[in-house]
C-alpha cells in the first residue's frame, strides 16, 4: 500500500465507517453497483487507494466526484475490481484441469464453460490453450464475464507486458504444456499479444455476480480468487448461483486458498481435489438454501 | 492499558531463523494470537514446519474467514495479502503486490491496527526492504505497541531501520530481549 493511503487509515475509524458507507450508498443508488456485501478490510483498502490515486482529500470528496462527474465511474470500477492474475497461475490446478477435468468433459458433444470474474483474461487464454491442446476447443462455448468493462476490453485484446512472458512460460510448462507458450503469442516491443484465434469461441460479457443471475448451463465454472472478496452471505449466494449454472456432475474450480466452510451451498458440491479447490456438483442438490 | 489481543510480526530476509528464536521463547500459556507475515519463505509448509519445531505455541497457516485464534501462531500463506477484519477473522486478497511483496506486512499491520487499536503489539524483525514501516505507523497511531529489532542485531538491518525512521518504536530491542517483554505485556 502506498504511504498516503496508509496515512489516511485509522485516524478516526468511526468517521471512516460513515464515509465508506456513504460511498457504498452512492455506488448503489446512483450507479447500481452494490459493494455492501464485500469483505470490508479489502474494500476499504481499495477505496483508500482511489482516494490517493485521484488526489482527493478523503472518501467524501471521492464520493462527491462519483455523484457529479459522469466520466469518473469507470475509473472507480477499475479500482474496485480485481484485475490481477497470471497465465497458468497455480500450475497444479491447470494440470489437474488438463488431466482430470478435460477428459471427463470430452464425452460431451457440446461443452459450455463459464469463467466468472475473468478480469484481464489471462486465465481464459490459459484455459483456451488447454482446450486446444486437448482437441476440444471447437466443441466449446466459453463465457468470460466481469463487471469491469475496461478489464473486459483488455481481455479481448489479450495484450500483456512482455516481462510476464518468462514466468508464464514456466507456469505453462509446469502445468503440463506440450508446446511452447511462445507458440501462442507474438511479441512486439514490450508487449505480447495472445493469438486471437484462441478467443474465437469466447464471449466476453458484462456480468455482475452481486446483482445478475444464472444465464447458462455449464459443465465447468471457474471463479478463482473472487469469492475471497465477498462476505459470507454473498459468498454463499454466488456459490448457489454456480450450482444452479452447473449441470449435475459439472466442475467448479476456485482459488487455491478459498474457504467454503461457512457456506451452506457448499454441501451441494463434492471435492474432486480439495487441496486444489476442485469440486463437482452433486447429482441433485441435497439442500434447499433459497434466501440463504 | 488495554489487554493485548494479538501480536503481528513482520520479517523478510533472515526471518525464519529470527522467528524460530522469538517463537521458541514465548510463554506457552500466552493467551494472545500471534500472526506472522514473512516474505522469505520459499514454501509456506516448510516455514510452518520449521516454526512448529521451535515454537512453544501451535503453528498453522492462516485460513480465510477463520477466526484469529488465541494461543496459536498463524502464518500468512504465500502469494496472497493477509488481512484481519474487525470481526477478528482472516481475509485474503490477491491485490497487486505492495513494493514487490505479497503478502505485504503493511497490509497486515494496517488492517490489524483497525481491528485491534490499542490491543495490538506489532513487531518488525530482520529484512532487506522497507515493508512494514508504514503499517507500523498505523499501529502506533491506533494506540498499539511497536517493537522493532535493533538494526545491529538483525541479519538484514534495512527493514528495522526503515521502520524506526518512518514510525519510530516503543521498544527497540535485540531478538533475545523481545520474548520476555511480549510475555510480560500479554500475561499481566
Amino acid at each position: 500500500m502506498n504511504p498516503v493511503a496508509l496515512n489516511l487509515s485509522g485516524i478516526d475509524p468511526e468517521l471512516d465507517d460513515i464515509e465508506l458507507n456513504l460511498f457504498v450508498s452512492a455506488m448503489r443508488q446512483r450507479h447500481g453497483y452494490d459493494f455492501a456485501q464485500y469483505a470490508p478490510a479489502s474494500l476499504k483498502r481499495r477505496v483508500y487507494q482511489l482516494v490517493e490515486q485521484h488526489h482527493t482529500t478523503n472518501i467524501s470528496t471521492l464520493t462527491g466526484r462519483l455523484l457529479h462527474d459522469p466520466t469518473f465511474l469507470p475509473q472507480v470500477l477499475e479500482g474496485l475490481s480485481v484485475p490481477v492474475s497470471d497465465m497458468f497461475r497455480d500450475p497444479p490446478v491447470f494440470r489437474a484441469l488438463r488431466e482430470q477435468v478435460l477428459p471427463a468433459l470430452s464425452v460431451h458433444p457440446r461443452i459450455t464453460i463459464w469463467q466468472a470474474g475473468c478480469a484481464r483474461g489471462q486465465e481464459i487464454y490459459s484455459l483456451a490453450i488447454l482446450l486446444e491442446e486437448a482437441g476440444l476447443y471447437d466443441r466449446c462455448q466459453i463465457y468470460a464475464t466481469d463487471f469491469n468493462d475496461a478489464a473486459l476490453r483488455q481481455a479481448r485484446e489479450g495484450i500483456y507486458p512482455a516481462r510476464e512472458a518468462q514466468a508464464w512460460s514456466r507456469n505453462y510448462q509446469a502445468a503440463g504444456g506440450t508446446c511452447s507458450l511462445a507458440d501462442y503469442y507474438s511479441a512486439r516491443y514490450d508487449f505480447i499479444k495472445l493469438d486471437q484465434r484462441l478467443r474465437r469461441n469466447v464471449v466476453f460479457a458484462d456480468h455482475n455476480l452481486v446483482t445478475d443471475a444464472v444465464f447458462c448451463e455449464a459443465q465447468l465454472v471457474l471463479c478463482r480468487n473472487v469469492l475471497i472478496y465477498f462476505s459470507n452471505p454473498l459468498q454463499n449466494r454466488v456459490l448457489a448461483m454456480f450450482r444452479d449454472s452447473l449441470l449435475p456432475g459439472g466442475f467448479l474450480c476456485l482459488g487455491l486458498r478459498e474457504n467454503l466452510a461457512l457456506a451452506p451451498a457448499a454441501r451441494d458440491f463434492e471435492a474432486l481435489d480439495s487441496s486444489l479447490r476442485l469440486f463437482r456438483r452433486c447429482p441433485e442438490p441435497v439442500h434447499d438454501h433459497e434466501g440463504g | 492499558m488495554k489487554a493485548v489481543e494479538t501480536i503481528v510480526i513482520g520479517c523478510s530476509t533472515g526471518g525464519p531463523g529470527a522467528l524460530a528464536r522469538l517463537l521458541g521463547a514465548l510463554d506457552h500459556r500466552l493467551p494472545a494470537s500471534v500472526v506472522v507475515c514473512s516474505h522469505a519463505a520459499s514454501s509456506p509448509h516448510t516455514l510452518c514446519q520449521l516454526l512448529a519445531q521451535h515454537s512453544t505455541l501451535p503453528v498453522i497457516e492462516a485460513c480465510e474467514r477463520e477466526p484469529v485464534r488465541g494461543g496459536m501462531v498463524q502464518v500468512a500463506p504465500p502469494d496472497y495479502h493477509l488481512l484481519i477484519e474487525r470481526g477478528r477473522r482472516f481475509a485474503l486478497s490477491i491485490d497487486e503486490p505492495v513494493g514487490f511483496s505479497r503478502p505485504s506486512i503493511d497490509v497486515l499491520f494496517s488492517s490489524a491496527a483497525e481491528a485491534y487499536g490499542a490491543g495490538l503489539i506489532a513487531v518488525i524483525l530482520t529484512g532487506a526492504n522497507a515493508d512494514g514501516a508504514a503499517g507500523l505507523a498505523c499501529v502506533r497511531r491506533a494506540g498499539g505497541v511497536a517493537i522493532v529489532q535493533q538494526p545491529d542485531d538483525a541479519a538484514a538491518p534495512a527493514m528495522p531501520r526503515a521502520a524506526l525512521e518512518l514510525a519510530g518504536a516503543d521498544h527497540c530491542l535485540t531478538l533475545d530481549e523481545m520474548a520476555p517483554l511480549i510475555n510480560r505485556l500479554c500475561m499481566t
